[in-house]
């Protein structure tokens, strides 16, 4: 970095990567299974599994829910509520400049989306975490958003889903952050109260303070294959019992063994399966099938 | 080095062992007591002005300090006729949270705290105060025998965190932790939480909403212990000092930021060099504390204590 670089503040300054790319971002992805090399749109298209193995890549919370929801009558919640750095807090970097990374690299304000609509003309709220804009962790926004989803919820008499993909707590809101495990807890409370449906999906990874408050409070819980979902980070186990962990520890199939999940589903069975189960849940006919919908 | 005051209280360690030599001397020097009583006044005002500037990591260090007041001291010294219960019904009884019936003030009462152990064999029984699944699923089954029985709930919170063991992952670490909270929102009985020494993280929080939210004044509570935040954000440990200050841990600042609702004030050097003076001051409040909360409905109470759970974050908008 030369001396005038250095003069710049930081979020002004945009790094520059050592490697020239010759082709477009994003042209090709590697599957990080299988390691075969796909065409991005294929991939996208594909809702971010791989064609080649079916491993579920992470998939960013505005795809997310534009995959999971009807096209009709969707509608943001919470779509306001923005990050503030109360503490003026400042590690190696300022908050403020991460919050303004991610932003500008996710185009999210933050790293819940809320969204009201139907799956398979089935009327609910669905919630998504995007684990790119700082590892999916809640702080105060993600807490808010998630409460004003779930009163909407409440409000329209609709269930509620979220899908989790979450690293935990965000530390750069200190005590706040973990005030939003009790937060969004406590307004699941009222939700079961109106008989109304949580279903919680949990992703990849689903950790610490998300994992040890509303993701594991769903009336059902649902993960895609292969998820990490855990209270502590593998690592952190690692560290404290001074052992190898076993193959597959805190991955779907074994929380599936261990009893702490009732399915797992595919991402693209996951409409057909909510739906069906909500309609189950609220005795409703059977939803009709994607194919016959759009017929 | 006298391993019963910290590194910052050295200072007091010496002018202490000063005048218990003095009085260990046979002399009959009339001076002596004038002697000591000096010394002693020079002792009180020392510990008076470190304590008044201690850092953040310096607050976290009394937090943990082995001779802190544990759950079962506060036990001993504020309720009477305790009768400790066993066990989750499911799987164990994970002695790093105890709780039972006793008598506050004359009354029944339910008393939940996390349990640390003051030397190595106590510690490895009580898993260094680190609960497991079973501890919080006993913890809630406590709660709602309390519930049942119209038993104010008092807790205690003193630990590093929830246990990050294989068998805890295993047994739904997660879901023990995350259940209570989601039970402890609507709890039908008054519940008063004291963070007495560390408040570690979820492993905290799943014994820690109530009603009311009190702090020692030398405690702390943080999302992630200050040695953990910085081999995350610093990527070393060692800047632990830097995390601690960050992270806004101490009774203080958590009330300015009204995340707290008040500090109990320890005696002069912290509360493990006279727990009888803390106990008898945590007594008070806590009696006061449970006279408001039960002049409030059950409707009321209930309100009040979801409103103070949605109150929690700051954003714009």
């Amino acid at each position: 970095m030369s001396w005038f670089e250095k003069l710049l503040p930081s979020r002004i300054r945009t790094e520059k990567s050592n490697t020239k790319k010759s082709i477009p971002e994003g042209l090709w992805q590697q599957c990080s299974a299988c390691h075969s090399i796909l065409y991005g749109s294929e991939l996208e298209r594909n809702n971010e599994v791989c064609p080649k193995c079916g491993h579920h890549m992470r998939i960013n919370a505005r795809h997310r829910l534009e995959v999971f929801l009807d096209t009709n009558g969707r509608e943001e919640i919470g779509a306001t509520v923005t990050p503030v750095d109360i503490l003026g807090f400042k590690d190696t970097k300022r908050y403020k400049d991460r919050l303004a990374g991610a932003q500008k690299e996710t185009g999210e304000k933050d790293a819940l989306i809320v969204m009201k609509g139907a799956v398979l003309g089935v009327p609910l709220v669905a919630a998504a975490f995007d684990f790119r804009f700082m590892g999916g962790s809640m702080g105060s926004v993600v807490g808010e958003r998630f409460v004003r989803g779930v009163n909407a919820a409440i409000e329209a008499n609709v269930p509620f889903i979220c899908f989790a993909a979450s690293g935990g707590a965000r530390m750069q809101e200190a005590l706040f952050s973990l005030m939003q495990m009790a937060k969004t807890s406590a307004a699941l409370t009222r939700l079961a109260e109106k008989g109304l449906p949580f279903i919680s999906v949990l992703t990849d990874p689903t950790l610490g303070g998300v994992s040890a408050s509303f993701a594991m409070l769903g009336d059902i819980h649902i993960a895609e294959p292969k998820a990490l979902v855990g209270f502590a980070g593998p690592r952190v186990i690692e560290q404290t019992v001074r052992e190898k962990l076993p193959d597959g520890f805190q991955r779907s199939e074994f929380l599936l063994e261990k009893g702490a999940i009732d399915m797992i589903v595919e991402r693209n069975q996951m409409r057909e399966t909510i739906a069906d189960l909500l309609t189950l849940l609220q005795h409703q006919q059977k939803p009709l099938l994607a194919t016959e919908a759009a017929a | 080095m006298n391993t019963d005051y910290l590194d910052f209280e050295q200072p007091i360690a010496e002018l202490q062992n000063q005048i218990a030599k003095l009085r260990d001397t046979t002399h009959s020097d009339l001076n002596i007591s004038n002697e000591v009583a000096l010394l002693e006044e020079k002792a009180s005002s020392l510990t008076r002005s470190i304590f008044a500037k201690l850092t953040p990591r310096q607050v976290s260090q009394v937090a943990r300090h082995p001779k802190r007041p544990y759950t079962l001291d506060l036990i001993d010294l504020m309720f009477t006729d305790f009768q400790e219960l066993h066990g989750d019904r499911a799987f164990a009884d994970d002695k790093a949270i105890i709780g039972g019936l006793a008598r506050f003030n004359g009354e029944s009462v339910m008393v939940i705290g996390h349990q640390k152990g003051r030397n190595t064999k106590d510690n490895i029984m009580r898993n260094f105060g680190m609960p497991r699944p079973e501890g919080y699923r006993k913890a809630l089954r406590l709660m709602r025998m309390a519930e049942k029985f119209h038993l104010p709930i008092f807790t205690f919170i003193d630990t590093a965190g929830a246990y990050p063991g294989i068998g805890a992952e295993e047994r739904g670490q997660s879901e023990a932790i995350a259940r209570n909270l989601y039970e402890m929102a609507q709890l039908k009985t008054p519940i008063i939480c004291t963070v007495v020494g560390e408040g570690g993280s979820g492993g905290a929080l799943a014994i820690g909403v109530g009603d009311r939210v009190f702090m020692l004044q030398y405690a702390t509570y943080s999302v992630i212990s200050p040695e953990g935040c910085a081999s995350i954000l610093w990527k070393t440990a060692e800047k632990a000092a830097e995390a601690a200050d960050a992270m806004n841990i101490t009774a203080e600042r958590l009330k300015a930021l009204e995340l707290i609702d008040d500090i109990i004030p320890e005696p002069l050097g912290a509360a493990h060099r006279n727990h009888a003076e803390l106990a008898k001051t945590l007594s008070e409040v806590l009696d006061a504390t449970l006279k408001e909360l039960k002049a409030l409905s059950m409707d009321e109470l209930l309100e009040q204590r979801y409103q103070r759970l949605m109150s929690f974050g700051r954003y714009e908008e």
